[in-house]
């Protein structure tokens, strides 16, 4: 490659736009009676509807609609009076009806926004980003295609299809087209999944964790010469599956496409697939020779006519906004606007909210997710979160708290959580990692220094305060750095009179 | 004397009475079919066992005390597209040989609450696509009246069972006249309830906007029974209506058709229709004149298209309700050798698997759906069908019921329009506005024709929702023409089974 980002940037501005599905967290699915629990075995959360078997007829879950409805209203949307299911035809071995029952040109919630803030280098500023809608649909089945050399379909020696995801309620919401983030719209996206993650949680309707496929992201980004004002030709990136990927999806297809451009080359439609190893995208289906689905309204499902009232009922129901929540924790934190910035950024403010609510101290739990844990995880390139959780932070804060720790033993517990070797307890009891408390102990170590130093000791006993240095340095190597040097220090001093 | 000649309603009351047992009568009928479905070929499944079990369960209720169902006991042909648990149900197609349903449709849910002894599963069309029955992957079934004859299609199993004197009641399913056209050229009586008046669930889909179960016996009365029997609200269909079921049986006992206006409508009489089918018609007004009926000729200019718009709606809705046909999880397959790719396999099994009329069909339907065509094609016929609507909305204004002829023609030979879909569509010219615009349906028996000595059928439209109305003018006519005849039409079929 010959462009990196920076040069991309200054000849050509990209254009955004994003889609996102969701999972919803009904305990039946879109159309029929079945579980939907993340994990069972395959093909245990199944019936003749949701196995399309012949005869079979949907019938729409009403809590997936007031979900879609929340949704709807918490990103400012239209709802409509009247919107349909219809069906979008095409075979694939996991869709069990060989089509997907999904709203199309007559969705729930059109026309809505969502503002989100990010870090420029002119200060924090503000996007609107555009919702152009928010539809309902059933998710497949799953395939799972066996040997073969790419994993998929075509080549694989045999398939394997678990149909207890076929069915379960999918919202998905499309974004307009998003002009004029220029540099930032790695950040823009992202912080645009990040915040409507947020919403979704609050709202309680899905478990919107990325990496089990409950949020997933499709990105489409397009570029076109500066101050051209064309519009270039899009790719669509699936299989988007964290926030970093995110930010370093769009990027990555920024400086492919530049690149493409620059080498003459064209910008072909086409779905392509992210790769978390390498950062890059690769080639999936071409779109040019569009599949036509064959949409027409699902004549089994009656149109859904949701009454003004209860849309009404479930706008007063809405949650505080994440952005007034985020506000108000840093205001009773008293955290300045860069380092609240810098925790949402990293994702990381409900994991030290956890934390907080665990009773660790907000400044503490701060500067261990942001500093030692994000050191840790940014080396194995793997998020804070997926290494330790937050009851094991706040127990190590409690324990130095205690003074059962010190801040250096402290590092070494979270090393041992980290590598997988217990609890903060469990680490401390192999590593035998205890802080050395017990004055007849330390006293014992003193005095061992003192015989040892004798001059020292003496000049000590004289007044000469700073020569402890040497004396608590004896003692805590010879206690393998487990004694509390702030303790050591007032025993000896005490010891030699001086206390 | 043997049950078999008997109508539901008779067997019902010598069951009550203890006269006769349901074991009793279910083996004469399963005698009866022993004897003459060799000749008829009505039955594509016989349940012997689980009928008489089914019967004895009866007995012993009734031995016990207990107040049973008007139907408890009465035996019932059941059209092969209905699912019933753990019996084969084909829908006349090769593509479904050796499946075995894990579910009761809603109508055998009824059907076994109300006690009534299902004999086994009825000959038809391949998923009820047909007037002659002549589709069916597993031969065609015999007109009773003549050998060498259509029993109408698509339920010509249902009808011929019936006018053999194999089973009193029968379900059809009616698109767009399976029920009453093969009710009408076998001198049987065939109800299209209003659509939304039975639920679907169960009943394999072909045009699911237009699909409606109904019952089928050798008189009105019989058919009000079974009506009342399966119709109701039912939450898994989601188009069924939420209402209560209206007194059907009241309706056919009224005999009265005093101030009433039968409309009826222009365009379905006249050129096309046979001489004795007309001259049968006309007698059967006279009778209602005579029985104080008011006659006003209605006029419906949309009906033309009716037939265009139905072969482009049907066919549609058809092309994505066998798309779930594709051998992966029921049904045979074809060619799966370990070497070949699924979606070699699908081709294969659906090319093999499908007959072809349903091809033909579902190649016609794709292309109206297709991208480019459907405004044109599927968003024209839903106009038409709005149009019809509102045909029958000014009638029914001027009417309380609408009649015609229910065929333009007396059963033909099989083999005579096999090769000719366009005249075969015909048929159906009378019966399919009455599924275009989901209103209620029935043909009943209103003599035989002069030249052929067939059956005639004559057709009783009522406004949606208001099924009571066609059995009311249906009873009042049945008994004024039998009072004519003397005798029932049904009793000069010839003999059969004289072996």
């Amino acid at each position: 490659m010959t462009l990196n980002y920076s040069e991309t940037i200054e000849k050509y501005e990209p254009t955004l736009g994003l889609e996102v599905h969701v999972e919803l967290n009904t305990k039946s699915k879109m159309f029929c009676g079945c579980a939907t629990e993340f994990g069972a075995s395959p093909n245990t959360q199944t019936c003749p509807v949701c196995l399309g078997l012949p005869g079979s007829l949907p019938a729409v879950n009403e809590k997936a609609i007031e979900s879609s409805i929340l949704i709807g209203l918490a990103l400012n949307c239209s709802i409509a009076p009247f919107s349909r299911f219809a069906r979008k035809n095409y075979f694939y071995p996991d869709m069990p009806k060989n089509f997907q029952t999904s709203q199309y040109d007559e969705p729930i919630c059109v026309n809505g926004y969502l503002d989100v803030t990010i870090d420029t280098d002119e200060g924090p500023k503000v996007y609107r980003i555009e919702i152009e809608r928010v539809h309902m649909e059933e998710d497949t089945g799953k395939s799972l295609h066996v040997g073969g050399a790419t994993g998929r379909i075509h080549g694989a020696e045999y398939s394997l299809l678990d149909y207890n995801r076929a069915g379960i309620p999918l919202v998905e919401i499309v974004t307009k087209m998003i002009p004029g983030t220029d540099k930032y719209a790695p950040e823009v996206a992202k912080a645009y999944v990040s915040e409507l993650r947020d919403i979704l949680r609050s709202l309680g309707v899905s478990d919107v964790k990325m990496e089990q496929g409950s949020l997933r992201c499709d990105a489409n980004v397009s570029l076109s010469p500066r101050g051209s004002g064309t519009l270039g030709t899009r790719s669509e990136t699936k299989n988007v599956n964290s926030l970093r990927s995110v930010e370093r999806a769009v990027r990555g297809e920024m400086i492919r496409q530049a690149n493409l451009l620059e080498e003459g080359g064209r910008v072909i439609q086409e779905t392509r697939h992210f790769q978390e190893e390498t950062g890059l995208t690769r080639s999936g289906r071409s779109k040019e020779t569009a599949e036509d689905y064959r949409y027409f309204p699902e004549p089994d499902l009656v149109p859904v006519a949701p009454a003004a009232e209860w849309i009404e009922t479930l706008r007063a129901s809405l949650p505080e906004k994440p952005s007034t929540l985020r506000k108000r924790i840093q205001e009773s934190w008293g955290v300045p606007d860069k380092e609240m910035a810098a925790m949402v950024n990293a994702d990381l403010l409900d994991t030290v909210v956890e934390t907080v609510d665990l009773g660790a101290d907000p400044t503490k739990a701060r500067s261990w997710w942001l500093g030692e844990i994000s050191r840790i995880a940014n080396e194995s390139d793997v998020t804070p979160q997926s290494l330790i959780t937050p009851a094991s932070v706040a127990e190590v804060i409690a324990l130095i708290a205690a003074g059962e720790l010190t801040d250096k033993l402290a590092r070494q517990v979270v090393e041992g959580v980290i590598k997988g070797e217990g609890s903060p307890r469990e680490v401390i009891e192999k590593r035998g990692l205890k802080v050395v408390s017990d004055d007849s102990a330390l006293m014992a170590a003193i005095e061992a220094a003192i015989a040892s130093q004798p001059d020292t000791a003496e000049r000590i006993r004289g007044g000469n305060i700073p020569a402890a240095g040497a004396l608590i340095g004896a003692v805590m190597k010879a206690t393998g750095g487990q004694a509390d040097a702030a303790k050591v220090r007032e025993l000896l001093l005490k010891h030699l009179g001086q206390g | 004397m043997s049950s078999i000649f008997k109508s539901a309603s008779a067997i019902a009351e010598s069951l009550s009475k203890g006269e006769s047992s349901a074991v009793e009568v279910a083996q004469e009928h399963l005698d009866r079919i022993a004897a003459v479905d060799g000749d008829v070929h009505a039955f594509l499944y016989i349940d012997t066992e689980g009928a008489l079990a089914q019967a004895a369960d009866i007995d012993k209720r009734r031995a016990a005390g207990e107040r049973l169902p008007a139907l408890a006991g009465v035996p019932l042909a059941l059209k092969d597209v209905m699912t019933q648990q753990g019996i084969p149900t084909t829908c006349g197609s090769k593509m479904l040989e050796g499946w075995r349903p894990p579910y009761d449709s809603t109508v055998v849910t009824k059907l076994k609450a109300n006690g009534v002894v299902i004999l086994g599963k009825t000959n038809m069309d391949e998923f009820a696509m047909g007037s002659s029955t002549e589709n069916s992957a597993y031969g065609p079934t015999h007109n009773p009246w003549d050998l060498t004859r259509i029993p109408g299609g698509s339920g010509g199993g249902s009808a011929a069972s019936l006018a053999a004197f194999e089973a009193p009641l029968a379900i059809g399913t009616d698109t767009g006249g399976s029920i009453r056209q093969p009710a009408a050229v076998t001198g049987t009586v065939g109800v299209k309830p209003t659509y939304g008046a039975v639920s679907r669930y169960g009943l394999v889909a072909f045009s699911s906007s237009l699909d409606q179960a109904g019952p089928c016996a050798r008189n009105v009365l019989d058919t009000a029974l079974l009506h009342e029997a399966i119709a109701g609200y039912d939450p898994k269909d989601s188009t069924s209506i939420n209402a209560p079921v209206g007194k059907m049986v009241e309706a056919a006992k009224k005999l009265d058709v005093k101030g009433m206006k039968i409309g009826i409508v222009k365009e379905l009489s006249g050129d096309g229709y046979q001489a004795g089918v007309k001259t049968r018609f006309n007698e059967a007004i006279e009778a209602l004149v005579s029985a104080g009926a008011e006659i006003v000729e209605v006029s419906a200019p949309n009906f033309e298209y009716a037939l265009a718009a139905y072969y482009l709606i049907a066919p549609s809705e058809c092309s994505s309700n066998l798309a779930r046909f594709d051998s992966m999880r029921y049904g045979i397959r074809v060619g799966d050798n370990g070497e070949r790719g699924a979606e070699e396999v699908m081709r294969m099994t659906r090319e093999l698997g499908f007959g072809k009329e349903v091809k033909r069909r579902i190649i016609l339907g794709t292309y109206a759906l297709s991208s480019g065509y459907y405004d044109a094609y599927y968003g024209s016929a839903q106009k038409v069908r709005t149009l019809i609507k509102q045909d029958f909305d000014a009638a029914f204004a001027k009417a309380d019921v609408l009649v015609s002829p229910t065929c333009p023609t007396t059963a033909f030979k099989i083999g005579e329009k096999a090769d000719d879909p366009l005249a075969m569509y015909l048929n159906d010219i009378a019966t399919i506005p009455v599924n275009m615009a989901g209103i209620g349906g029935m043909s009943l028996p209103c003599g035989l024709a002069e030249e052929d000595g067939l059956p005639v059928g004559f057709q009783i439209m009522s406004p949606a929702m208001k099924d009571e109305l066609m059995y009311q003018v249906g009873g009042t006519l049945e008994a004024a023409l039998l009072s004519q005849w003397g005798k029932p039409l049904l009793s000069s079929v010839p003999a059969l089974g004289a072996k």
